[in-house]
Order: structure tokens, then sequence, then C-alpha cells
């Protein structure tokens, strides 16, 4: 059953204010992060920065390090890349999920508000839980499976058609955007598999060098796995790398549709 | 630590309305609206089919001010329900995925439900008052 409440411990209280060091300027701007520190036993909270833009990069993902470096050290989050490709700054900014990496503060208007990907266990401030979106992930098997043995002496081909089938699916970065935006995933994210992982079974599933299509549909053929989808598309509106985990999830349903 | 001890982070809270997903809970809203609706069209069935004493009930009811506000809230529901069923089954075929197609389809989905609620109400008021 969805429960639309955060439980008690999830309760957001309110946090402290850390001021610009050396003051406000012109160019100090606002930010709310959430914070959750599980050695203390309390809530979450929200902690208000001033931060001086001025002398900071443009991406949200600057400033956030521009604050552990020097008002919070206890900030958590996840980064690696800072250029969109490894999906490990995956937060929800300004209300949508996006990569900090790759969003510009100037997209933003008013206080930058951040929290974690939405709906998750939250393992510390920033950092959400991704162990069930893994597991879900690895429940597709998301490999070339097949029956017969490959060419002698050289791998198996594609052409240039089967190859471009595969485009915009092989970009995603598995961050997680989407999933956390979907609000079945939110209410049944425990049976529902969610656009991102969805996104990648279609990914195996047109993939004219994969042998196990048959396998793969029945592994999907379930009222929840696929059908929990009401094309909502909040995944598609979120995804930072502009790709469409809707028309994929509803390729599926006609892949599953057709073979009835 | 263990998984349940762990706050979940807040969802509904904090996401930002948009046109997707409005859309959607509105269809659903009025899906669930529509099956009142159902049950108000066999009470006044049911109460037609019994006699003009209970008819009487049905339009007392449907001719007060609660009852035209219904009616005019039930049209409209059937409108959107109908209208965003029709995008629906355009997806359902794999057409207008793409976030242009969503947001026009949007738009215009809404447009219709209100011309054809204004339509229906116009021409029911029409007829009434030309008989």
């Amino acid at each position: 059953m969805s429960k639309f409440n955060l439980p008690k411990n999830s309760k957001i209280r309110k946090g402290k204010h850390h001021a610009a060091p050396g003051g406000a300027g012109g160019k100090t701007r606002r930010f709310k992060i959430y914070r959750y520190d599980p050695d203390s036993g309390d809530n979450p909270r929200t902690d208000t920065f001033d931060v001086d833009t001025e002398n900071c990069g443009q991406m949200v993902l600057d400033a956030l390090i521009k604050i552990k470096d020097e008002a919070d050290p206890s900030l958590t989050f996840r980064r690696s890349c800072r250029e969109g490709i490894c999906g490990s700054c995956a937060m929800n900014i300004d209300g949508t999920n996006t990569l900090a990496c790759t969003k510009p503060l100037d997209e933003v208007r008013g206080e930058v508000r951040i929290y974690p990907l939405p709906h998750m266990p939250v393992v510390k401030d920033l950092v959400a839980d991704m162990a069930n979106f893994y597991a879900q992930y690895t429940l597709i098997e998301p490999w070339l499976k097949t029956d017969t043995p490959p060419p002698a002496s050289r791998e198996r081909l594609q052409g240039p058609e089967d190859r471009a089938k595969l485009d915009g699916l092989y970009e995603c970065i598995l961050c997680a955007c989407c999933s956390t935006s979907c609000p079945s995933y939110w209410w049944n994210g425990d049976r529902y598999l969610g656009p991102a992982i969805l996104l990648q079974a279609y990914r195996w599933l047109i993939d004219s060098r994969d042998e196990a299509t048959g396998e793969r549909l029945d592994e999907l053929e379930d009222s929840f796995r696929v059908f929990r989808c009401h094309t909502i598309m909040n995944c598609t509106r979120t995804c930072p790398k502009s790709l469409n985990p809707a028309q994929a999830i509803g390729a599926i349903k006609m892949l599953l549709m057709e073979r009835r | 630590m263990a998984l349940r001890d762990r706050p979940l982070s807040p969802h509904l809270q904090i996401y930002r309305p948009q046109l997707t997903s409005v859309l959607s809970i509105i269809h659903r809203l009025c899906g669930v609206f529509l099956a009142s609706g159902a049950m108000m069209l066999c009470f006044w069935l049911v109460t037609a089919a019994a006699g003009p004493e209970y008819y009487a009930w049905s339009e007392w009811f449907l001719t007060s001010w609660v009852g035209y506000a219904l009616l005019l809230a039930w049209s409209f529901s059937l409108f959107y329900h109908m209208c965003n069923g029709i995008r629906h089954m355009f997806w359902d075929i794999g057409v207008g995925f793409s976030i242009k197609s969503i947001y026009v389809s949007g738009v215009f989905m809404v447009l219709a439900a209100f011309g054809l609620t204004g339509l229906s109400w116009g021409l029911g008021l029409y007829f009434y008052f030309t008989r």
C-alpha cells in the first residue's frame, strides 16, 4: 500500500545556518541541503549554507565541493567524474532529479534546494542506498546471452542498422534519476523494476546478437515488473542524458503483447 | 546498520509538480470520481424504473445546486478521462513519447476536455431553452 507521508524517523527537522565565510557579498546564494547523520540517531534536517558564488565553479557540484571545503567538511555526497558520465552525483536539485555536475547554478532560481534521490533509504546526507536498484539490475542479466558458438577467430558482428537500434539506450549511465522520479517506483519499488532497469532490459531485448529474447521476456511477464508503468513520464522528463525510458518501456509492453 | 533504520528520503514532499505527473494524477482522480458517477447513474435509472414518486428523489437531488455542480464535474471528468485515454492509446502503439509530443498532446488534451464539456453543456442548455 502506498504511504504518502514520510515515516516518523524520516521527518525533516530544521537545521543549522552556515553564513558565508567573510560575510555576504553581491553574488552570495543560499543553499538548503538535506542532512542526515547516522551516528547521531537524530532525524534528518535541512541545513542552510550561504555561498559566495563569485569564487565558485558554475555547476551545483562545484558549490557542494566548496561547501565541503570551506563550511562543513562532514557534508557527504557521491561524486567522481564531474562530467556527467559516471552517474555518481545524481540527486534532487530544485525539485527534479539530475546530476549535480551538469546542472548549472544559473538554471536554479532563488534558493538551491538539494535532497537525496527521492524515496530511497538514506545512508548519510545526500548518499542514498542503491542496493535494491542494483539487485534489480542483476535480475535482468545485463550481458550478452547466446546458445550458438561464436564465429571462429572473430567477435559476433552486428550491421549498422542493428547497431543503430542501441542508440539512445547504451548511453544510460544508471544514475537512477529516472527511477527515483517515478511515483510508481516510489510506491512499488520492491516489485516494479522502474524506468532505468527497464531501459536496460530493452537494450538487451533488441540487441541483434542476443539469443535469449524469449527468456528475457518471460522474466518480465508479470503484472508488476513492467506493467506498473502508467506512462506518467517523469522519467523521460528528468533524464540528465536526455534518453527516453518511457519509450523503451512502451516498446517492451508491445513486445510482451505481440507474443501473447 | 539495518536497512529499516535508515530514514526514507523525501519524495512527494519535494518533487516539483510538472505537466507529466499532474495530468497523470488528475486522470486517476477523474477515474475514481467517475466510479461514483456510475453509482449515481444507477440510482437515477433505478428510481426512474421504480415509479414517479421515487424518480422525484433523483429529480430533487440532480436539479439542486449540488446536483448541478456534481453533474458538471462528472461531465468534465468523463471528457478528461476519455481524451487522456485516447492519448494513452497512442502511447500503447508506441507513438508520442518525445518530451515535445507529451507536452503538446497534454495541453491539447486539457483544452479538448474543457471544450467538449462546454460544448455538451451549451447544447444541453440550448435545447432546454428552445424546446
